[in-house]
């Protein structure tokens, strides 16, 4: 539980800051530092444990069924870098406090500083990888916010975006590595995946693996090429470049380094591969760094070489290289978060961290320059510090490692001693060219030494760099001990602490380093003329030039498909569902249906030409919109004789008469559209929405027949058993709708009646704003009949009327029996009285028929619910229906179903929703044509003028229309 | 028979796909009816075909053409009406609104129709991506 506790402590504690900077900036500092200072001390609290060689457990299941589990382990390894991220940490908020100015947003600094902090925490103690790589995504995500902290500066956001692509990248891999990685070791807790290194590096996928985590290490650790990220990240205040560049975020890759040194190390890949580039990450760092004039930027790249330097120690695969590495990562930490203080110390109080600009420092910064020559020494590795030891350990492993496997093989040693040279040269460069030499008197700002809350926390840092260096075996013998076997996982190899090994060949390439190191610094102006000789790449600009491509290329690759026009997405989408259907076909075997096919009827062929002389009709004369809608309802008629000669005439009477409504309804709403459509697709469109179109009717042919030519499974034996027993009639059709899938069918006749309730909100609310005006200055552009009611018609639907409301009775009361039905009946009744108002004007219309269609489909709603309800009252589930037969006198016996309530209820809905939607379309015909409400239901009505019609008889319109 | 009811099926499919595809509104309407229709036929197609076996019980037939296809063609048929008239007030008033019958609200050419990212950059991708990595650096 506590180790949990010491993960979570700053991830919860970040709320703290956050709010009590409304109390201050010492309350805002002191409540970041408590929550640091708790959880290192609960950290503290299991250093007998861990010290005594226990290895402490914290296991939640969080996903097991991804293999995600909240797990942590505290060993020595994870004890020294939680206890380097905890207390370096607090050194941080305490400089911080005092190094931000006043306008800066420190209660957000200090949160994003938590974050992180818990982040990292994260990562050294997960023993999940999977939980690893969720702490690996938040250090970097929080690193960017703190990166970025100065979100004014330009340098700040490009730096930030800069180590976030990069960390990211790299995190991807990461990803990708470690499960394979859990793959190969069939586990994803690292305490188990240490342990079996002989099963991964025999796997395979070892080199693969191999490769991707170290993606992720190197790019996070910045190794060579990937160092570029790291300098640019200094654009960050100065307490975030020290903690996350000397102990924290760039140590995370090392640290992964380490951990999983056991697994993946003593191979030749992972020697040619990781000493290589740490040596080369080493020598190329240093060289940069020592002609760096900005101190940060020469501590960056000073960081870059010392990453390099542990990285190569580990790639050398022998135990003594590793402890030599852990025990680099102690004082690393230690005189570089101490060095970046007192960079951070210079800029403060100088006003600057250009090095040419300074010089002379030590006469009026004593403290300051006390503890930066101190920690500069270590760096360049002089007794009697810290730095000395763990590069004479490196020195000394580099001589004892053959490059080619030869006996007599010192290319490593040279290079080694090369890279050494230079450190020597750019940490000597910090002391003289920045503290030594004469005072100034063109400093930005008068120096002084800072107040204590700003040099206490390098102090400290100084104060271990002396302490390790004299007496090692005290201060970090132990933890050293400790960690370095956890990394280890055997026995220690023989090692001394002490600065004192004898005349060994480590000493005198020490010697050599320091003196040729020395010499060289003494030759600085002429060695930068001569690396201004040559061509030197900038990374940033390459950076930038590749991040523009990818963000060019992507522009245009979306380009190609979201230019906004609809068009090219819908073509786009029918693209990709026939790449999936023809790949899904060609994928598979597909061997032809072998079913017999039904006789051709003579007939049968004529409807089929029919149907493809319309289709093709349509498709080529598709300009003259009315001419279509004929088309349309030839091809309306052919599909309903279609069913109907397939053994389907619910089907064909439902589908003749929305023929009808549908083409009354296209007609209405073609009334306002243009009448003609432009040629505007070019042909390559044509073409290409014509090959989509042919392929597309193609695929649907094939599949339809190879459907057709097999057997079918079908559910629908029980419908045809029970519908009789069960439903009470004999129309199976019919019964599924009301009965069977009664509840699907109350969900349809709702979904129309919203269907038409939007259409009244559509057209209710089209006489206000840019709509209405259109509506008011609107032309009639089609001749006009002048007749608008003709007498014949008139009297003719009337007669209908009558007629065609008993068919509609006749064909709703058949339906539980014969095809029909409430839908079908619906819309004979609906229709039937659409030719009233067509006839007979929509006032006069309105005005008999009395109907609120509103309410229609309300009531229609109700009765359907309402019976499927009644079922409730009997015990039995909703909609569940009962019938029954009854005799009475005269009229015979007869049968008595619920389900011709539900069916009423359809009914009821379709002729409300038919009659809304078409009624308000109409209704907004007559108002945009400007026409009077005609009082009658006739132009001419002889019975009301039996001497002849009155001379003014004709709406004005239809005249001015001409 | 068979053969003639997959072509016709698929001859609604195509035709109704070639007009939806189109850049006016009404003719993406009756692309989308050809479309209810060839779906419908497919779904109906689903039972497989039959003469003289409608799914009405009677003593006379031993077998029926299937029905539960039928009911779902059924509703998708009235379903497709309602959908049809909706989307057909919705074009006409969009219409109304705009001025323009186009699909994408604004007649082609019309200089109103100059397109930009939702950040307000340029349509051309080449100079888009230009004025995009120069942000910072201004």
């Amino acid at each position: 539980m506590q180790l949990a506790l010491i993960v979570l402590l700053p991830f919860i504690g970040a709320v703290l800051p956050a709010l009590m900077i409304r109390a201050g900036r010492n309350a805002c500092a002191i409540a970041t530092f408590t929550v640091t200072a708790t959880a290192l001390l609960i950290l503290l609290v299991q250093a007998p444990r861990v010290f005594a060689g226990e290895v402490l457990h914290f296991r939640a299941e969080w996903l097991p069924s991804l293999g995600l589990d909240v797990n942590f382990f505290l060993d020595g390894y994870g004890f020294l870098f939680a206890g380097l991220i905890l207390f370096i940490g607090l050194l941080i908020i305490t400089y911080a406090r005092f190094y931000l100015a006043k306008e800066d947003p420190m209660g957000r600094f200090m949160a994003f500083l938590l974050l992180f902090q818990g982040a990292m925490v994260g990562i050294v103690l997960s023993d999940n990888i999977l939980l690893l790589l969720i702490f690996w995504e938040l250090t970097s995500l929080t690193s960017f916010l703190l990166i970025g902290y100065w979100s004014h500066l330009p340098e700040g956001r490009q730096g930030a975006r800069m180590a976030l692509i990069v960390t990211g990248s790299g995190g991807l891999s990461l990803i990708g590595g470690m499960l394979l990685l859990g793959h190969i070791a069939g586990s994803y807790d690292i305490s188990v995946i240490i342990t079996r290194g002989d099963v991964i590096q025999a796997s395979p996928y070892y080199i693969p693996a191999l490769l991707l985590i170290l993606g992720g290490c190197f790019t996070k650790s910045a190794q060579f090429p990937f160092h570029f990220w790291l300098p640019h990240a200094m654009a960050a205040p100065t307490p975030v470049s020290a903690y996350l560049h000397s102990a924290t975020m760039v140590k995370a890759g090392i640290f992964l380094l380490g951990r999983l040194w056991p697994a993946l190390s003593g191979t030749d890949a992972w020697f040619y591969i990781v000493a290589t580039t740490g040596l080369a990450t080493m020598v190329i760092g240093a060289w940069i760094a020592l002609f760096k004039d900005d101190l940060k930027g020469l501590l960056a790249h000073s960081t870059v070489s010392h990453l390099g330097l542990v990285t190569f120690l580990f790639g050398i695969g022998t135990p003594f290289a590793a402890l030599a590495g852990v025990f680099h990562i102690i004082n690393h930490a230690t005189f570089k978060a101490a060095l970046f203080m007192n960079a951070g110390i210079i800029d403060h109080e100088a006003g600057t961290r250009d090095i040419k600009r300074l010089g002379g420092l030590v006469h009026l910064m004593p403290i300051a320059a006390t503890m930066a020559v101190i920690a500069a020494l270590s760096m360049a590795g002089i007794p009697p510090f810290n730095g000395f030891m763990s590069k004479e350990f490196m020195l000394e492993a580099a001589g004892h490692t053959a490059w080619f496997g030869l006996a007599f093989d010192p290319t490593v040693a040279i290079i080694a001693t090369i890279g050494a040279t230079f450190s020597v040269a750019y940490s000597l460069r910090y002391i003289i060219h920045v503290y030594l030499g004469p005072k100034r008197d063109d400093y930005p700002h008068q120096p002084h030494d800072p107040p204590f809350g700003m040099w206490a926390p390098p102090a400290l840092l100084v104060v271990l760099v002396v302490l390790i260096g004299l007496f090692p075996n005290t201060i970090v013998g132990p933890l050293l001990a400790t960690s370095a076997g956890a990394v280890i996982g055997a026995d220690l190899p023989y090692y001394s602490l002490s600065l004192w090994h004898g005349l060994t060949p480590a000493l005198f390439m020490s010697i050599f380093a320091v003196g040729a190191g020395y010499f060289l610094l003494t030759r600085h102006s002429r060695a930068v003329t001569f690396r201004e000789r040559f061509y030197r790449p900038e990374a940033k600009e390459i950076f930038d030039n590749a991040v523009a491509k990818i963000v060019g290329w992507s522009r245009t690759g979306t380009w190609a498909l979201q230019n906004g026009s609809l068009q090219r997405y819908l073509a786009a989408m029918t693209g990709m569902a026939l790449i999936g259907g023809y790949g899904a076909y060609l994928g598979a075997s597909s061997a032809p249906g072998s079913n017999p096919m039904l006789p051709v009827p003579a007939l049968a062929v004529v409807g089929w030409l029919l149907l493809v002389g319309a289709c093709a009709a349509v498709v080529i004369l598709h300009r003259e919109r009315l001419f279509t809608l004929v088309l349309v309802g030839v091809i309306g008629v052919i599909v309903s004789l279609g069913f109907l000669y397939l053994s389907a005439p619910d089907l064909a009477l439902t589908q003749i008469s929305v023929e009808v409504v549908t083409v009354i309804l296209l007609l209405l709403a073609l009334n306002f559209l243009p009448k003609k459509t432009p040629i505007e697709s070019p042909m390559p469109i044509k073409a290409r929405d014509g090959v989509l179109a042919v392929l597309a009717g193609i695929g649907i042919t094939g599949a339809v027949y190879a459907m057709l030519r097999r057997d079918v499974d079908s559910i629908s034996a029980f419908h045809l058993a029970n519908a009789y027993g069960g439903g009470g009639g004999t129309n199976v059709v019919n019964i599924i709708l009301v009965d069977f899938r009664g509840i699907d069918t109350y969900g349809e006749i709702i979904v129309l009646g919203i269907a038409a309730l939007c259409i009244v909100a559509l057209l209710d609310t089209a006489m206000q704003g840019a709509s209405g005006r259109r509506i008011a200055n609107w032309q009639v552009d089609m001749r006009r009949s002048a007749d608008r009611h003709p007498l014949l018609l008139v009297v003719g639907t009337r007669v209908m009327l009558a007629f065609a409301l008993v068919v509609g009775a006749y064909i709703f009361l058949r339906g539980h029996n014969d095809p029909g039905g409430g839908f079908i009946a619906g819309l004979v009744v609906a229709i039937a009285l659409i030719m009233q108002y067509m006839a007979s004007g929509f006032a006069w219309a309105q005005r008999r028929a009395g109907l609120d269609y509103h309410s229609v489909i309300g009531w229609g709603v109700l009765v359907a619910g309402l019976t499927g309800v009644a079922s409730w009252l009997f015990d039995y589930p909703f909609l569940t229906s009962w019938f029954d037969y009854i005799t009475l006198p005269i009229v015979g016996t007869f049968e008595v179903a619920s389900a011709i309530a539900f069916d009423l209820g359809v009914f009821l809905c379709v002729v409300g929703s038919v009659m809304l939607a078409l009624s308000r379309l109409s209704r907004v015909g007559r108002i945009a044509e400007h026409l009077d409400v005609a009082e009658g239901p006739m132009d001419v009505d002889p019975s009301l003028h039996p001497n002849g019609p009155p001379s003014e008889t004709r709406p004005t319109s239809s005249v001015a229309a001409q | 028979m068979e053969l003639l009811v997959a072509s016709g099926i698929g001859l609604l499919f195509a035709a109704g796909t070639y007009l939806l595809l189109r850049g006016r509104t009404f003719t993406v309407v009756i692309g989308l009816t050809l479309l209810a229709y060839g779906v419908n036929g497919l779904l109906f197609a689903m039972g497989r075909l039959n003469t003289d076996k409608p799914p009405v019980l009677s003593l006379d037939l031993e077998a029926y053409a299937d029905p539960l296809p039928q009911a779902l063609v059924l509703t998708a048929i009235v379903i497709a009406f309602g959908m049809t008239a909706f989307v057909v007030v919705l074009i006409l008033r969009s219409f109304l609104e705009v001025g323009s019958d186009h699909v994408d609200g604004t007649e082609p050419g019309d200089p109103g129709t100059l397109r930009t990212y939702p950040d307000g950059s340029p349509v051309e991708p080449v100079r888009a991506a230009a004025a995009d990595s120069q942000e910072d650096r201004s």
